[in-house]
């Protein structure tokens, strides 16, 4: 498979000091999906825009699609459909039109009316900008992007804010997107999004990858990736140092009297921690278990939430 | 059972793709620009409607009223009727207007501006009460004077004859149009790029502009034809206007007047773009574009003549490039002056647009 974007030693410095990038390494391959999944502050946006060849980093080397963007940027920019975190489109103009502005910039726009068609804005045609819903602006701002007919997709953000129903409409857009072999880069911080939507995702935290690979590798590459999550009523507070001597325990952590063990093999740990919970005299009050998710390899990673609010 | 593959080739690959040309960027961003401002209500009233308001408000304060009447009293007292008799026998009758009023209600109006002059007849003559600061009130001093002594029998030694004189553009209305044409010309340029510019970029359409392929210049092309396009209706509303409601005598050539708007409205397009250039927020450059145009407004002749302000400040004025335009528009307007006699003129606002645009292009940021 032929590299679509490459990066190396990508490094961002605001104003000498605040180091927004701290050496970055990416390689996303034709035809796939890929995401920058991290919390906010993390460096998403700042990388993604030096990807995008608006701003210039401190150091390290973009490849895009074999080119870069000191020699070929009027090239690049002819390939590449972008839709940035917030643009507020001009509000006095229709979709249609603004379609067409965005479309006239390149040299083989894709036809306006198939755009509206797969972008399920045809009804909304000729409405104002300033008249649409949250997720149709979304969907706009995407068709814009999708207007130039690119190979290389590039989404800030694209479904925060938005409703669930209006998050799987531009999901689906994506797909439909990547089923025409084009390949996609996108930011977020919805760890359902980056597992359902991506091939492969890079975590990103700090400025740094801390962890890259599809999200069952990534899910996988955690040793225990089921989560047994129980919380109990009990008037000797027994620690956290008796739930990881329970069996397949490989992690133990409590929040707000809940408690969430990793483990490999939850019907061999279950069993245990209902044995302890009595003999403690202690009483269950909730008990689940699933399947862990990109949220966990997050938490393992850093210690904290994707989203801390 | 294996099904048969059915390759459904993508529609978009059977159609002949649509090629834009090298303009089509650049058209697309002017009609966009243009549906914009004709879709903004407050562009059109503060653009088209506020200067014809301002123009007929100030042409009609300010209109020639036909032969100024003089407003007199005189003090009643046994004398009084004596001066209405003789003003009503004097040639210049039909200038004055007399009233006979007690002394107090007399004084006290003429100190209100009603009466420009009081006259009290008494066994030792006239008195003549009036204000030398007011031009008025001096002009009725001569005037009533003149007619009493002339209708008393008082002979001119010296044989004169007048002839009326009406030169075209001497009105106010003639003086006023041209300069708040200048005005307009001005303030929707500033407003018209500075305000569209910030608030693009505020909104952050300027970056998502330059992430296209869109090409830089053109969009400052289309902004800046955008500012030709509404001059054109600008200077022709304004003209029209003054043609049409106050009879005002256009002499010299339209041609030039639309080249001297042309260039005043891109010159105003470059101060606009300068002033821009780097504000991030709405709020921040309206007070930067307010700071710019109040010197202008001030100095720059639109109501009244610069010529008023102290002679060591001249050149300060002249070198400003609503001053400019101004000059320019009334000598060609006015006058009937030929283009290439405003050279200076010319010259100062191409020096303004064009060091703007300049210095505009190297600090402007798209983000």
């Amino acid at each position: 498979m032929e590299t679509a974007i490459r990066c190396r030693g990508l490094t961002k410095t605001y104003d000498g000091k605040v180091e927004a990038v701290r050496g970055l390494d990416l390689a996303i391959e034709t035809g796939e999906c890929f995401g920058l999944l991290g919390p906010n502050g993390a460096g998403k946006t700042t990388t993604i825009e030096i990807l995008e060849g608006l701003l210039e980093p401190t150091a390290g080397e973009v490849e895009i699609l074999g080119m870069t963007w000191q020699g070929h940027e009027r090239e690049l920019r002819e390939l590449l459909g972008i839709s940035l975190q917030e643009t507020r489109l001009s509000e006095k103009l229709t979709v249609r039109e603004t379609l067409h502005l965005f479309g006239s910039f390149y040299r083989h726009p894709a036809s306006v009316t198939e755009i509206l068609e797969e972008l399920s804005l045809t009804e909304k045609a000729d409405a104002m900008v300033g008249k649409l819903s949250g997720g149709q602006k979304q969907r706009l701002a995407v068709a814009t992007a999708l207007v130039g007919d690119p190979k290389v997709l590039f989404l800030d953000e694209p479904t925060t804010g938005l409703d669930p129903q209006s998050r799987r409409q531009l999901w689906e857009i994506v797909r439909q997107f990547q089923r025409r072999h084009g390949t996609v880069l996108l930011t977020t911080h919805y760890m359902d999004e980056a597992e359902r939507l991506c091939d492969r995702i890079a975590i990103i935290d700090h400025g740094q990858v801390i962890a890259a690979g599809t999200p069952l590798e990534l899910i996988a590459g955690l040793s225990g990736h089921h989560v047994v999550e129980f919380a109990v009523h009990s008037s000797n507070g027994g620690g956290d140092e008796m739930w990881a001597r329970l069996p397949g325990v490989q992690s133990v952590r409590s929040e707000d009297g809940l408690v969430s063990l990793r483990v490999d093999e939850p019907h061999h740990t279950i069993p245990a921690l209902l044995s302890a919970v009595q003999m403690k005299g202690a009483q269950l009050v909730h008990l689940t278990t699933r399947q862990a998710s990109l949220e966990d390899v997050f938490v393992h990673l850093t210690g904290r939430h994707l989203r801390e609010d | 059972m294996a099904l048969p593959e059915v390759q459904i080739e993508p529609k978009k690959t059977q159609v002949s793709r649509a090629t834009n040309g090298r303009w089509a960027g650049y058209w697309a961003l002017l009609s966009a620009r243009m549906k914009e401002l004709w879709r903004e209500p407050e562009v059109i009233f503060w653009v088209f409607a506020f200067p014809l308001l301002l123009a007929f408000g100030l042409g009609i304060a300010f209109r020639n009223k036909p032969a100024d009447v003089t407003p007199v009293a005189v003090v009643k007292n046994s004398q009084a009727q004596n001066v209405i008799d003789l003003l009503q026998r004097s040639p210049a009758k039909n200038a004055i207007h007399a009233d006979v009023l007690d002394e107090s209600v007399a004084f006290d109006r003429f100190r209100l501006g009603q009466y420009a002059l009081v006259v009290t007849a008494d066994d030792n003559g006239l008195h003549y009460r009036y204000d030398p600061a007011r031009p008025e009130s001096l002009l009725a001093r001569t005037q009533v004077d003149d007619a009493l002594q002339t209708a008393s029998g008082r002979t001119s030694p010296l044989k004169t004859e007048t002839t009326q004189s009406s030169e075209p553009g001497a009105r106010y209305i003639d003086f006023l149009i041209p300069g708040l044409l200048g005005m307009n010309l001005m303030n929707s340029g500033m407003w018209g790029i500075g305000f569209a510019v910030v608030d693009m970029r505020q909104r952050k359409l300027l970056k998502r502009f330059i992430a296209s392929p869109m090409r830089r210049t053109d969009f400052l092309l289309a902004l800046g034809s955008s500012r030709l396009v509404l001059m054109l209706i600008e200077v022709a509303l304004l003209l029209g206007f003054g043609v049409l409601v106050f009879n005002m005598k256009v002499e010299g050539s339209l041609l030039a007047i639309l080249l001297v708007g042309a260039l005043g409205a891109v010159s105003f397009g470059g101060v606009g773009l300068l002033t821009a250039s780097r504000a991030q927020k709405i709020e921040s450059v309206s007070g930067l574009i307010n700071l710019v145009m109040m010197p202008m407004w001030i100095f720059s002749g639109v109501f009244f003549s610069y010529e008023r302000f102290p002679q060591i400040i001249q050149p300060l004025i002249k070198a400003l490039p609503l001053t400019a335009l101004n000059d320019a528009l009334r000598a060609i307007i006015l006058q009937g002056a030929s283009l290439s006699s405003q050279w200076t003129q010319l010259a100062v606002m191409a020096i303004w647009g064009g060091v703007s645009f300049v210095v505009a292009l190297k600090w402007f940021r798209w983000s």
